[in-house]
């Protein structure tokens, strides 16, 4: 029988393995699954990880999913590595969007535009992101509250907020009673990176981000101690390091790069604000930045799977006759996938009668 | 018939109708996690079963088809659950997270066909008691479902104090190894807890489907798997107390449709947000005093354990 011996001391290359493993392994379940209903899983197979990335254009989809997966990632790995368990992070990007949103509205009269407007634009998303994430923080830390349930209950709250503006206060006057507010002029736009294409500056600024993210977690103090408070919250305590500090240090900038990813949505490829700003960012973030081992580098590679499995969600809705929603089963499994995965990591398969 | 007897028995008949999903998934969770388990999952088992169910339903035209797909549907999922958390040792809180989210995914991507078929809108009542004034309307003309779901509650909060096998399930909450040790297997039992709530999360997820909507629409559980979570907490893990949050819940989700015809001029959307306001509220309530939630909490929640170690 096939049997789960413990090992000696945790395996570094398992570690490292059980990422690849485990997107294999939602690759094996894909081609079942295509198989099971009747679809060639070759051609499965290629619409998911060839076609989104056969050309340029394909290539600037690829990084224009990236980058709000790739920001909101970097802040989940600082969130799970304090042991803050932030599953809201679609909410603070929805009310991100919304605060970007409404500033660029709102400064654009259609004369002026530039750098600094756009800039103050993106400041006003991290602040509503920021905003949104604190008031987990605040009731976790005041009251205790479970940051699982309230952050997640925030979500709701955030999307039926946006809904509420952009069928109110933030709708176009002149778009016929459609839910959603006028377009941005292109002054107010992301400039585009790649000519012809729809990438914008914001995947610099990602990558940029996980950098930072890096430095912050591997070599500074504040980073240290966030994340002896998460291994050993007991050592944490004994060396004097504050728990309340972890946690709205995480919270705080986990909040801000989300509601960075739903401006950086608004002001790029939406143009505007509209019902649903986010096709669930916030969540495939989540699976990202445990694929990613909630390194700041590690989840540049998980969210580009992440970003082919979105594109090639879309494809096979074209090319198969297969629902989009395919997507999410996919980003289901591969979570899945790596929890079992990494079980290598502690102890190895051996045969034994 | 007065005018407040005729408004208001309708609202409470509706409150039980809204109220009755979050306690059957609550109930389940319950039993989970006095079992020391704690399964994020219930939001994902509940869509799926929701549109299992749906599916069930409109294929075999039965109801009550329909509502055992829906919990066999959940005890599937419950059962990969324990199997990744319980023998494989699992976090039990990411693994409940990839179920949530694969459970959304796969019922969306199952009810694509489904989207716009609906269910005959049946009525049932209870004969003579349903005759009563005022209380007729507001009891006796629920779905069957919502008196099972009444029993049940008497059902799991008898079974935890009054019988010899509710014991050892909360000694499995408390103390997985003293149980271990007494010859229990912690396992099998944890394993069974998880079946029983996946079943629960699934009738509460095909009551959705097929009783308060009736039909399917992609993510209509609405957070409703999470909010019986957090009810869980809220009930200090009393049977009892998840009824009466439940049914408070249920008033909160009926206000906020009936408000406008209360004459409140507040946008839907603003009032869409109170249970979700609400449960936030009742946590923050509830958890404000940490030494009264530990010593309510079964001990072991949220750990694994392994018979070898």
């Amino acid at each position: 029988m096939l049997k789960l011996e413990p090992r000696p001391n945790p395996s570094a290359l398992m570690s490292w393995m059980s990422p690849l493993l485990a997107v294999l392994l939602t690759v094996m379940c894909g081609v079942v699954l295509f198989a099971a209903l009747g679809k060639s899983p070759l051609t499965g197979l290629s619409v998911f990880f060839l076609e989104p990335i056969k050309d340029l254009r394909g290539w600037s989809e690829v990084g224009l999913k990236i980058a709000p997966l790739l920001l909101i990632a970097v802040g989940l790995a600082i969130c799970f590595r304090a042991n803050v368990f932030n599953i809201g992070a679609e909410g603070q990007l929805v009310i991100g969007a919304v605060a970007g949103g409404a500033v660029a509205l709102a400064l654009d009269d259609g004369s002026r535009g530039g750098a600094l407007l756009i800039a103050a634009a993106m400041a006003a998303g991290m602040a509503g992101g920021m905003a949104w994430a604190a008031i987990t923080a605040y009731l976790r830390d005041r009251f205790n509250a479970n940051e699982i349930l309230v952050s997640l209950m925030l979500v709701y709250v955030a999307q039926l907020l946006l809904s509420y503006l952009v069928h109110g206060a933030l709708r176009d006057p002149e778009g016929y009673g459609f839910p959603q507010s006028r377009l941005l002029s292109s002054e107010f736009l992301l400039p585009i990176l790649v000519p012809q294409t729809r990438l914008h500056i914001g995947i610099l600024i990602a990558l940029l981000v996980s950098a930072l993210g890096w430095i912050y977690l591997a070599r500074s103090f504040s980073g240290f101690k966030l994340q002896v408070g998460g291994m050993a919250p007991l050592a944490a305590r004994y060396a004097g390091f504050s728990a309340r500090k972890s946690l709205w240090t995480s919270m705080l900038v986990c909040g801000a790069l989300a509601g960075l990813a739903g401006t950086a949505e608004v002001l790029g490829p939406i143009g505007q604000l509209t019902p649903s700003v986010s096709p669930g960012y916030g969540f495939a973030a989540i699976i990202v930045a445990y694929v990613g081992r909630l390194h700041p580098i590690g989840v540049l590679f998980s969210s580009f799977i992440m970003a082919l499995f979105y594109i090639g969600g879309e494809l096979s809705q074209s090319r198969l006759g297969m629902p989009s929603a395919i997507t999410g089963v996919f980003q289901g499994i591969l979570l899945f996938s790596l929890l079992a995965c990494d079980i290598l990591i502690h102890y190895k398969l051996s045969w034994r009668k | 018939m007065d005018a407040s007897v005729s408004t208001v028995a309708p609202l409470i008949a509706a409150a039980i109708n809204a109220g009755t999903p979050l306690m059957l998934a609550a109930l389940g969770l319950l039993i989970n996690e006095k079992s020391g388990v704690v399964n994020l999952g219930a939001e994902g088992m509940m869509l799926v079963a929701a549109i299992v169910g749906f599916a069930v339903t409109v294929h075999s035209d039965s109801v009550t088809f329909g509502f055992l797909a829906g919990a066999l549907s959940g005890m599937l999922l419950a059962g990969f659950f324990a199997l990744m958390t319980v023998w494989l040792g699992t976090n039990q809180y990411a693994t409940g997270l990839a179920l949530s989210l694969f459970g959304a995914g796969a019922s969306a991507y199952i009810g694509i066909d489904y989207v716009g078929n609906s269910l005959a809108n049946s009525r049932f009542e209870i004969p003579l008691l349903a005759d009563i004034p005022f209380l007729g309307t507001a009891l006796f003309k629920q779905h069957p479902m919502v008196y099972l779901s009444l029993f049940l509650c008497a059902g799991v909060a008898w079974f935890l104090y009054r019988t010899r096998a509710g014991l050892v399930l909360r000694a499995v909450g408390e103390s997985p190894s003293s149980a271990h040790s007494l010859g229990y297997d912690v396992r099998r039992i944890r394993l069974a807890a998880l079946l029983f709530g996946g079943a629960c999360c699934g009738l509460a997820g095909a009551f959705l489907s097929l009783v308060y909507t009736p039909l399917w629409v992609e993510g209509m559980v609405a957070g409703r798997g999470w909010i019986a979570l957090a009810l869980t907490t809220f009930a200090t893990w009393r049977p009892a107390r998840v009824l009466i949050g439940a049914y408070l819940f249920g008033g909160v989700t009926i206000l906020t449709f009936h408000a406008q015809g209360l004459g409140v001029s507040i946008a839907s959307q603003l009032l869409s947000m109170l249970p979700y306001l609400a449960t936030i509220v009742v946590l923050v309530l509830i958890s404000q005093n940490a030494n009264w939630i530990k010593l309510n909490m079964p001990a072991s929640l949220g750990k694994n354990f392994h018979p070898s170690r």
